[in-house]
């Protein structure tokens, strides 16, 4: 019976379950990025910490608490393998720390310009040129950073100081991530510091003030919670970096504190034990699980904190 | 609102003689055929005014006629509005301040302004009265703290607020902020002070307190407020202008224009019957 | 009227002065200042005032110094572009996007990458396209304030924060095992009820478990956070009184949605979706989790040129089944090669990676551009 020798009302009623029928699927889409979460989440401790049936967990093998404070990364099966996070968590922690020395000021800078500076023909000018910086592959700045930001610039401008510096080395790694991630905090940044009222810029200037006093005494310290935020993000953003890292900068798990040398980090480590033709459960395989959860904890929490922050900083000018 | 006839013009706040004889007074403003434009929108056109020294200069007439423009032309706050344009001379204390070697800077110390919207920043009530003077320099502690409370006593806001300076001006009620902002202007040490509609946003116990501060704070300083309600311009100002559609079509003592007005569009605004 | 700038200083000058010795006890310049309040002569004038000089050159310094921090962006792009053009010129050339990976770098090209990364691209964009928009759609217009849908919301915001490379290992472990199983399935001679009809043209070729599939719903999970907040940037810019006009008219709800409010959406969902998709064929990390090949000469289905699109329908089937490469994947194993020639064949991929990324761009750019000038007719 097709709808067209339906009574009107009895077809609305077709029609209404046709509705019903449509908005459980779109309700179904909608759940599926819980659903990721939930796997990924799964997936991670379903490997890391603990797995049903015969095959162990990473956990299982190595305590958590070697893996977390363990000063040595030799993840190869029996006696002489090491597990401890902390080499890659330093080469991590150097990449991102370097990136945000680059991002923070570049970004910032770039936010109070396009806000409080620039004429509006050169906003719509300025933007798409951070678009692009943003749209460009990882990869690319691998490359860059390898074949020519080693070569070309850092390691003359060390030479000067009788520093020599690696091939492979976390320093450029550091300042293409933050290459990489100035553009968000730009546009972030940017945006909560148009949110401060148009009235607060007034009174400041009729206050005699300057444009840096208005911009640095008042604009940005009321905006300074958003701000946080967005370094926050671009914070994680750079933790989670990784074809880049993993191009420029080495793979060799040890703990140092020298951004001169190569160092592995986390993600260029998975990368790297991925690429390898080790065994699907063999014990480098399964301390990518490890890795990914270590990797998933922290950046969620800068995530989460950096929202929360944002939060409130929205409710105070709503 | 009730409407005023000469019979009824309300009594002044204390500290504002409505017969005081200001041609003894000097000027403290002279603005002379004033003509504004946003864009090629003119918005004032050939507006004089003069605002004589240690004495309150209410300006009222019906909402979009220009008063705010014209308020703002004179601490320059509208070079801050892309694309508007000034034409005439404004003397502040007999300087042209519309010469381009004019430091706005300078300019507005000298020339305070208070909004309509209180406006203080995201900082402590001590940071909000302190930001004119630090900007200018200002490090030392203890001048700022004696600075800050002398202020805030001017503002008549110091008992409210003593023991808790160091919290968040965004704490304090509206009335309160507008008060903080007035103690705000006056750290930086102005001689004149703008107000635009400053206490229109008000309850009225918190309109009766600004009123009154303005009635003390001009044996010392010369005020301009912009204001919307005629009580309020006969009960608190020594002169009174009435603009009309971007012109200032009466000037004069403020008992004589809400008594005897010589146009007669004064004499139909403030009987209440436009605007 | 105004004196010269310099007499009024001096004048200033010994004003503060003589005040300053009249009250010795105040050391404060400001202070000196407020009390000379009353007879004080003051200057607008720029210059006239040391201090103020002094913030206004900062204010200027200030200024510069972010312009600086913006413009260094657009001059580090420029590097970028020239560092890599002037990299590739020892190898860019036709026979690099018609050549297939090689040893010898002055053989090697990128075919194999350009056909992986087209599969993937299709299949990421069939995939992410109907489930991005679908649930841009529910919480936009459907969905009402539930703790279920602020869970979602809350959990989209983070989704996107999670590096790709976690969405890697997601793949890895459940689409890889899943294809293993799949080809378990259709390679053995279990094969029960319906499954047997797809033997028929599948069981001949080899099932891989890193195939394109496995790649691009990988893909569509690191990008379908972005695609629905695309999408529910567009929806929401629809004005509501579309809604209310067709509800009043009588139409059902899903009626409103499917005929006036995604076409007049259309536009902002076609733009971000681009933007959003284009972003995937820049992925590597997640590709490589999931076992992608870094060095293979074969293109997938063994289909090189698009003429055996049409002609070899076998092949075009087994293609999303069969193992893959990547533009970036290719481009990271040219990168890491200690023989120095390889550099130029890097930059080349790069420069093709590039024009990829920016054709697809200019279509999105295309598309906002037309679909903003039909608005305002
Ligand atoms: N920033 C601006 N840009 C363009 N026009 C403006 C702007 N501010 C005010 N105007 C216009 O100028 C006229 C006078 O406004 P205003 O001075 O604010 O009036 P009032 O304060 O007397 O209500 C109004 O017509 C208003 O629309
Ligand atoms: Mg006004």
């Amino acid at each position: 019976m097709t709808q067209a020798n339906l009574p009107a009302w009895a077809r609305l009623r077709v029609s209404r379950r046709h509705e019903k029928f449509i908005q459980v699927l779109l309700f179904l889409c909608a759940a599926l990025s819980v659903l990721t979460t939930a796997a990924i989440i799964l997936v991670l401790l379903g490997n890391a910490v603990y797995a049903p049936g015969a095959k162990k967990a990473f956990f299982e093998h190595v305590s958590v608490w070697e893996f977390l404070t363990g000063t040595h990364w030799k993840p190869v099966e029996g006696e002489s393998g090491r597990f401890g996070i902390l080499p890659l968590l330093s080469g991590t922690v150097m990449v991102a720390v370097i990136a945000s020395l680059v991002s923070v000021p570049a970004g910032l800078g770039a936010a109070i310009y396009m806000s409080e500076y620039a004429a509006p023909a050169e906003r719509e000018f300025l933007k798409p040129v951070l678009e692009v910086l943003a749209g460009i592959p990882s990869v690319v700045y691998g490359f860059f950073a390898l074949k020519f930001i080693t070569p070309w610039i850092l390691k003359p401008a060390l030479s000067l100081f009788g520093l020599d510096l690696g091939t492979f080395n976390v320093l450029s790694a550091g300042i293409v991530v933050g290459i990489m991630v100035t553009p968000l905090i730009a546009s972030l940044s940017e945006d909560v510091i148009r949110s401060v009222p148009r009235s607060l810029r007034e009174a400041a200037y009729a206050l005699g003030s300057t444009r840096f006093d208005v911009s640095a005494r008042v604009v940005v310290p009321a905006a300074l919670s958003g701000i946080l935020a967005a370094f926050l993000l671009a914070f994680s953003r750079a933790i989670g970096e990784t074809m880049a890292v993993v191009i420029a900068g080495g793979q060799q798990p040890i703990a140092t504190l020298n951004p001169l040398r190569g160092a592995q980090t986390m993600t260029s480590f998975m990368v790297h034990a991925s690429t390898g033709d080790s065994a699907a459960d063999s014990i480098s395989r399964m301390s990518i699980y490890a890795i990914g959860i270590t990797l998933f904890v922290i950046t969620l929490t800068i995530n989460l904190i950096s929202g929360w922050i944002l939060r409130r900083y929205r409710e105070v000018y709503q | 609102m009730p409407t005023i006839t000469s019979g009824n013009v309300p009594p002044s706040v204390a500290g504002v003689d409505r017969e005081l004889d200001m041609s003894a007074h000097s000027a403290a403003i002279e603005a002379r055929r004033l003509n504004f434009f946003y864009g090629e929108h003119q918005v004032l056109f050939d507006v004089s005014l003069t605002v004589p020294e240690r004495s309150v200069t209410a300006l009222i007439g019906p909402s979009g006629c220009g008063k705010s423009t014209f308020l703002r032309t004179l601490n320059r706050m509208n070079d801050l509005i892309e694309g508007s344009r000034c034409q005439g001379e404004i003397l502040v204390e007999g300087q042209n301040i519309m010469d381009p070697a004019v430091d706005v800077v300078l300019l507005r110390k000298h020339v305070g302004m208070v909004f309509q919207k209180s406006t203080p920043f995201p900082k402590s009530i001590f940071d909000n009265v302190a930001y004119g003077p630090r900007v200018a320099g200002e490090k030392n502690r203890a001048v700022l703290a004696d600075l800050v409370e002398s202020c805030l006593k001017k503002a008549a806001l110091w008992e409210e607020v003593k023991d808790r300076l160091t919290t968040s001006a965004m704490s304090l009620s509206g009335g309160q902020q507008q008060r903080l902002c007035i103690a705000r202007t006056l750290a930086t040490n102005p001689r004149i002070i703008l107000m635009d509609e400053p206490a229109s946003a008000l309850d009225p116990a918190s309109t009766d307190r600004i009123e009154n501060l303005i009635g003390e704070l001009c044996a010392n300083y010369t005020i301009v407020i912009v204001t919307h309600n005629m009580q309020q311009a006969s009960r608190v100002s020594h002169q009174t202008a009435f603009f009309y559609k971007g012109q200032m079509v009466e000037t004069g003592p403020t008992m004589k224009i809400f008594t005897h007005p010589s146009e007669k569009q004064t004499e139909d605004y403030i009987t209440g019957r436009f605007g | 009227m105004i004196r010269p700038a310099s007499d009024r200083n001096k004048a200033e000058i010994a004003q503060v002065k003589s005040a300053g010795t009249a009250s010795a006890a105040i050391t404060s310049p400001i202070v000196e200042r407020q009390n000379t309040n009353a007879n004080r002569a003051v200057s607008f004038i720029s210059g006239a005032d040391r201090h103020i000089r002094r913030r206004l050159m900062l204010s200027r310094i200030f200024a510069a110094v972010c312009r600086f921090a913006t413009y260094s962006a657009m001059a580090i792009l420029i590097v970028l572009l020239v560092a890599i053009v002037w990299s590739s010129v020892d190898r860019l050339a036709l026979d690099f996007v018609t050549n297939t990976n090689s040893t010898n770098p002055t053989r090697a090209g990128i075919l194999a990458g350009v056909w992986g990364s087209f599969w993937l691209i299709l299949f990421t964009a069939l995939f992410s396209v109907p489930v991005g928009v679908g649930s841009a759609v529910y919480l936009e217009e459907i969905a009402k304030d539930s703790f279920l849908v602020r869970l979602i919301k809350v959990n989209l915001a983070n989704l996107a924060g999670v590096p790709s490379i976690v969405y890697g290992i997601l793949g890895y472990t459940v689409f890889r095992s899943s294809a293993a199983a799949l080809g378990l399935l259709f390679d053995g001679h279990h094969v029960v009820g319906m499954a047997g009809l797809f033997r028929i043209r599948l069981s001949k070729l080899p099932i891989y478990e890193d195939n394109i599939l496995v790649g691009a719903l990988t893909l569509t999970l690191v990008i379908l956070p972005t695609v629905i907040a695309a999408s529910q940037e567009a929806l929401r810019s629809v004005p509501s009184s579309i809604r209310v006009a067709s509800l009043a008219l009588g139409a059902t709800r899903w009626q409103t949605i499917w005929r006036q409010v995604i076409p007049a959406a259309l536009p902002g969902i076609s733009t971000g979706v681009i933007l959003s998709t284009s972003r995937a064929i820049g992925e590597a990390a997640p590709l490589i989790m999931l076992g992608a090949l870094t060095y293979t000469s074969m293109c997938p289905g063994s289909i090189d040129s698009p003429t055996k699109l049409l002609t070899r329908p076998s092949q075009v089937l087994h293609a999303p089944l069969d193992q893959f490469t990547a533009m970036p994947i290719e481009i990271y194993d040219w990168s890491k090669q200690p023989d120095s020639r390889f550099t130029a064949v890097a930059a080349s991929g790069i420069v093709v990676l590039l024009i990829v990324l920016l054709s697809i761009n200019s279509v999105a750019m295309i598309v906002r551009h037309y679909a903003s000038r039909r608005l305002k007719w």
